[in-house]
């Protein structure tokens, strides 16, 4: 490690007793180097830790410059430490003399254990670099899950070893695709930098492009009985779907190492199953009426069954508990909705005892001229009218971002540093809220943690301008160079 | 103008009897294809020309390469990669180029016309100047020729007649709130130029900041730039722009706003800007630049004159927009000065005094000047040949009242690209209609075309290119086309392929607008 001089001014960076979270700023004429700082000590008491929704991510880092100049972080387990190494990394000061550090003491731990990012590759595909580099934005921020909604209705990227059609017919061209290693590489990209892949496969809707199954989706009728061409969602009717799902995701289990699978459940369209004469019989024999969540809710309880079964455990969308369907006390729901009001939400999820994370205030695909990032900086998951043991059970949130007007071309910039204002009210305490004081510092760590970094995030706080601006030269012949 | 009308029917015509998808953008006049198709060997082709041209024959060099990108392939922008491509005979070998006239000023009057024809015979281009050769065989030409599977090229037999619609056809880049560095201006100045844009409008500086390096005022570059040594234009970078520019047919126009929007430009000089007050104190805050000091307009003039050094367009644009004239007016000097003048205490009178003096000290120097719409809308008296820029909202009644008044103008209201929102607002810019208020065809000629403009509150190195393309190329097609080339429908999926198969495969970094999809090749692949 190049040698760090250490500044003589102690600095107190911790999880509860700071107000804004702000470094001091020396006064430059002050700044006296007292010494050389030429390690950082690493200590994990647990290194076999695995990488789970219960990881142990505190660590405690200290810099000083007596009786000799030292740098120790401690932690629990290996992802604290990770942890730490991005908060030491971020005390670095470069300057035309060299690399400087304050003496600096912090205790830190996350607020929040789930710290999610959410991408979408089926609207747009996303070029594997991208989505490494947004692995290393989500890292230099202490996300720590990337949730990967990487098929939809439009395209089916995702090569299944068990049914290799849903990609070679579903993909958007043979190029647009995510081969075993694309995805292995992936997985351990982010399992470096601490973060877990969930990956979704979103039914019974949104799940178009799985057309290339035979009797898979449901077969529309039109109004004269006879089928229309179309298909609409997963047919819940056949027992066939039940062994192709199983299938699906024992191969999903194998490839994907986290207990988490996201199956998705939301924005079901009924009208194909209503159109559908062998569906309407299926209702009658069932005592459904024309009650369409009662087979929805059939669907989803065979599918968890399914997930029981093979022994996955899942995040939903809140769309399926919202139909009343019984889900594993394990399981996780991710709210989205604006309306009714996401907090209500919380409310109701929370008491069924379910743990829930959040995103309905932190779509940001939903773009527009100005300072958006001060509105996902407000929005505090805990803020809802419910008892603790609640509150307790809201284990975090996601940024999300949809990919109809996304892709590799702009979500770098798109993205960052707007989700910053989400990693923090995700990490930090709930007391860290002041928008004013963390002005100055998204800036900071715009141009010192993005940019300099080599990646794209965009300035989004009116005119300003960074000591070393985004290098569009070096990064193009960086890129070729890969 | 005329010439359009004549033209009309036979366009119609031709649209009708012309099925397939036009995949050249903005749309040409004039366009025929049929379905015999030629392939081209990229290793044995050749563009000819007798003409003596140095900015032709760059521009051949440049469109060997962006013309024959393999499939699968990308360019980096501006870093130029020959490929090597599987020999065999293909049955297009040239391109001839003629241009009738040696003359090469660039100017608002530059003729682009060009007809393209390509046969089995083989291809030719005419053009009267070199600008109708860069904007046809160039642009045109590389975007008709298509990559093939097997490395070879293709075209169809086609005829291109071909000219704008409006000789003025800008970009307004703002590098003042932002600092842009060079090599995104490059990639930018290429990605005007697939479009036919062809003027740089440089609002090089502003409030926030004064990146132009001045030799003759350096004070202020050094107290106004945000770094003296990394962020500025030195009088290199500005000459290596407008050669840049010009080799791509693209006019540079520099604007210095005054005397608002000047802030920074106090910071060296104590008298430059006016003290504003509240009551009888200043209440330290400053305003637009203060008319009443003589050596303010000896600092203007200073200024000019290096400006008219560094940059060899005939037109300056003098911005004089949102001016606090409640600063002026709550300075007692300022208020005591007027009644001295004999301006009463008439406010815009003082404004009409001060672009009056920065009027004449831009005629003295030999400029002909382009301003916002304000100074007019204020009564100022200016030079009739002065270009009116209208920018405000409710601009279709503006346009009338600005042309009514025998003004030539350019529209840039319905192109503010930097009021982004969620969805595919290019639409929004295709759909603006220049002539959409009932006036004369004397009035309709008044109006020279019009600008995109993106301010850089938001955009750095980072976004600029991703957020402007291709939603600019919205705006560069209804400044080129025919006025009847406006439906959303039609232009959706060529707005796509254009994304896809130009300005990806040329390196250009343009973001998807059309939704969920796809390019055969996405950005990177």
């Amino acid at each position: 490690m190049a040698s760090i001089q250490i500044i003589i001014l102690i600095t107190l960076l911790c999880q509860r007793w700071c107000d804004a979270g702000a470094a001091v700023n020396p006064n430059q004429d002050a700044i006296k180097a007292v010494g050389n700082l030429t390690k950082l000590f690493v200590q994990i008491d647990d290194v076999s830790a695995n990488l789970t929704l219960n990881s142990d991510e505190s660590y405690s880092l200290s810099i000083h410059a007596h009786p000799q100049p030292v740098a120790f972080l401690h932690a629990k387990q290996t992802w604290g430490a990770l942890r730490g190494l991005e908060s030491f990394s971020q005390l670095i000061d470069a300057t035309y003399d060299g690399f400087f550090i304050q003496e600096t003491k912090i205790v830190d731990y996350p607020r929040f254990k789930y710290r999610g990012v959410m991408l979408d590759s089926a609207r747009h595909y996303l070029t594997l670099d991208v989505i490494l580099q947004n692995l290393d934005a989500m890292s230099y921020n202490k996300f720590n899950v990337f949730h990967w909604h990487i098929v939809d209705d439009q395209s089916f990227p995702f090569v299944s070893l068990t049914y290799p059609q849903l990609s070679q017919h579903g993909s958007y061209t043979p190029r647009h695709v995510y081969t075993p290693d694309d995805v292995q590489m992936v997985i351990e990209y982010a399992r470096d930098r601490g973060i877990r892949v969930i990956v979704e496969f979103d039914t019974p809707g949104h799940s178009s492009s799985w057309r290339s199954i035979p009797n898979f989706l449901t077969p529309c009728y039109s109004k004269n009985g006879v089928p229309n061409g179309q298909f609409g969602p997963i047919n819940p009717i056949l027992n066939s779907t039940y062994t192709i799902l199983e299938d699906f995701f024992r191969e999903i289990k194998k490839r994907f190492p986290d207990q988490y699978v996201h199956l998705g459940g939301d924005e079901v369209n009924f009208s194909c199953w209503q159109s559908n004469p062998d569906i309407q019989n299926f209702m009658t024999q069932h005592g459904f009426g024309d009650h369409y969540e009662l087979l929805e809710q059939y669907y989803e309880h065979n599918l968890v069954t399914i997930m029981e079964k093979i022994g996955l455990r899942y995040i939903i969308w809140q769309d399926v508990v919202d139909n009343n369907v019984k889900v594993d006390p394990n399981t996780v729901v991710q709210v989205w909705k604006t309306s009714p009001s996401y907090k209500a939400e919380l409310a109701k999820v929370t008491k069924m005892n379910l743990q829930t994370i959040l995103s309905s205030c932190w779509y940001l695909n939903y773009i527009g001229y100005g300072r958006d990032w001060e509105r996902f900086y407000r929005c505090d998951p805990q803020d809802f009218k419910g008892t603790q043991q609640q509150k307790n059970l809201v284990i975090g949130g996601e940024a999300c971002i949809w990919g109809e007007y996304v892709d590799s071309t702009n979500l770098m910039e798109r993205f960052w540093p707007r989700a910053s204002a989400v990693s923090e009210r995700l990490w930090s305490s709930a007391k860290v809220t002041n928008v004013d004081a963390a002005l100055p510092r998204i800036d900071h760590h715009r141009c010192y943690q993005l940019i300099r970094r080599g990646l794209r995030a965009q300035p989004i706080n009116g005119y300003s301008f960074c000591q070393a601006e985004y290098n569009v030269v070096m990064n193009h012949l960086d890129r070729d160079e890969l | 103008m005329k010439t359009i009308h004549w033209f009309k029917p036979l366009i119609l015509l031709i649209l009708v009897a012309y099925p397939a998808m036009c995949v050249v953008w903005p749309m040409p006049q004039m366009m025929s294809t049929t379905s015999t198709v030629l392939t081209i060997n990229s290793k044995k082709f050749t563009f000819q020309s007798s003409s003596k041209s140095d900015i032709l024959h760059q521009a051949f060099e440049r469109y060997m390469n962006i013309s024959f990108i393999p499939l699968g392939k990308q360019i980096q922008p501006q870093l130029s990669e020959s490929f090597n491509v599987t020999a065999s005979s293909g049955s297009l070998t040239s391109l001839k180029v003629n241009v009738h006239s040696s003359k090469e000023e660039l100017n608002l009057d530059s003729v682009e016309n060009y007809t393209l024809t390509v046969t089995a015979k083989g291809a030719t281009l005419d053009a009267d100047e070199v600008w109708g050769a860069l904007r046809g065989r160039l642009e045109t030409f590389s975007q008709l020729v298509e990559p093939t599977e097997s490395g070879m090229f293709q075209i169809n037999e086609t005829k291109v007649i071909d000219f704008p619609r409006f000789k003025h056809r800008g970009m307004l880049v703002d590098t003042a709130r932002h600092f842009l560095d060079m090599e995104v201006l490059y990639e930018h100045i290429d990605a005007m130029a697939y479009n036919k844009y062809n003027v740089f409008h440089w609002h090089i500086v502003d409030d926030e900041s004064f990146p132009y390096d001045s030799k003759v005022l350096p004070e202020v570059t050094a107290k106004g730039s945000f770094n003296p040594k990394t962020h500025v234009y030195t009088a290199d970078d500005i000459t290596k722009i407008i050669k840049y520019c010009r080799y791509r047919g693209l006019r540079v126009i520099p604007e210095f706003d005054t005397p608002g929007h000047t802030r920074c430009w106090g910071r060296s000089k104590p008298n430059l800007l006016t003290k504003c007050y509240t009551g009888f104190l200043p209440n330290g805050k400053t305003g637009p630049i203060n008319p009443i000091f003589p050596e303010n307009y000896e600092f203007m003039k200073t200024l000019l004159s290096e400006v008219h050094k560094r940059f060899t367009d005939k037109y300056i644009h003098l911005g004089g927009d949102e001016v606090l004239l409640n600063c002026w007016k709550s300075n007692p000097d300022v208020r005591n000065w007027m009644v001295e003048k004999g301006l009463g205490n008439n406010i815009s009178l003082l404004e009409s005094y001060y672009e009056s003096r920065l009027l004449g000290i831009a005629s003295n120097l030999g400029y002909d000047y382009i301003i916002w719409q304000s100074v007019v809308d204020n009564n100022v008296k200016v030079m009739p040949s002065t270009v009116v820029n209208v920018y405000k909202g409710g601009f279709p009644a503006e346009l009338d009242r600005v042309t009514k008044r025998n003004f030539t103008t350019i529209l840039s209201s319905c192109w503010y690209l930097d009021i982004y929102a969620y969805g595919p607002d290019w639409k929004r810019y295709y759909s603006c209609e220049p002539f959409s208020f009932n006036g004369t065809q004397k009035q309709y000629d008044l109006i020279i075309g019009g600008e995109s403009c993106i301010w850089t509150e938001y955009v750095d190195d980072t976004n600029l290119i991703s957020r402007v393309w291709p939603r600019a190329s919205g705006t560069a097609e209804r400044l080129w086309s025919a006025k009847n080339v406006n439906s959303i429908a039609l232009a959706t999926p060529r707005i796509h392929d254009f994304r896809c198969k130009i300005l990806i495969r040329r390196g250009i970094r343009a973001e998807p607008v059309t939704g969920p999809g796809f390019c055969e090749y996405e950005f990177g692949m």
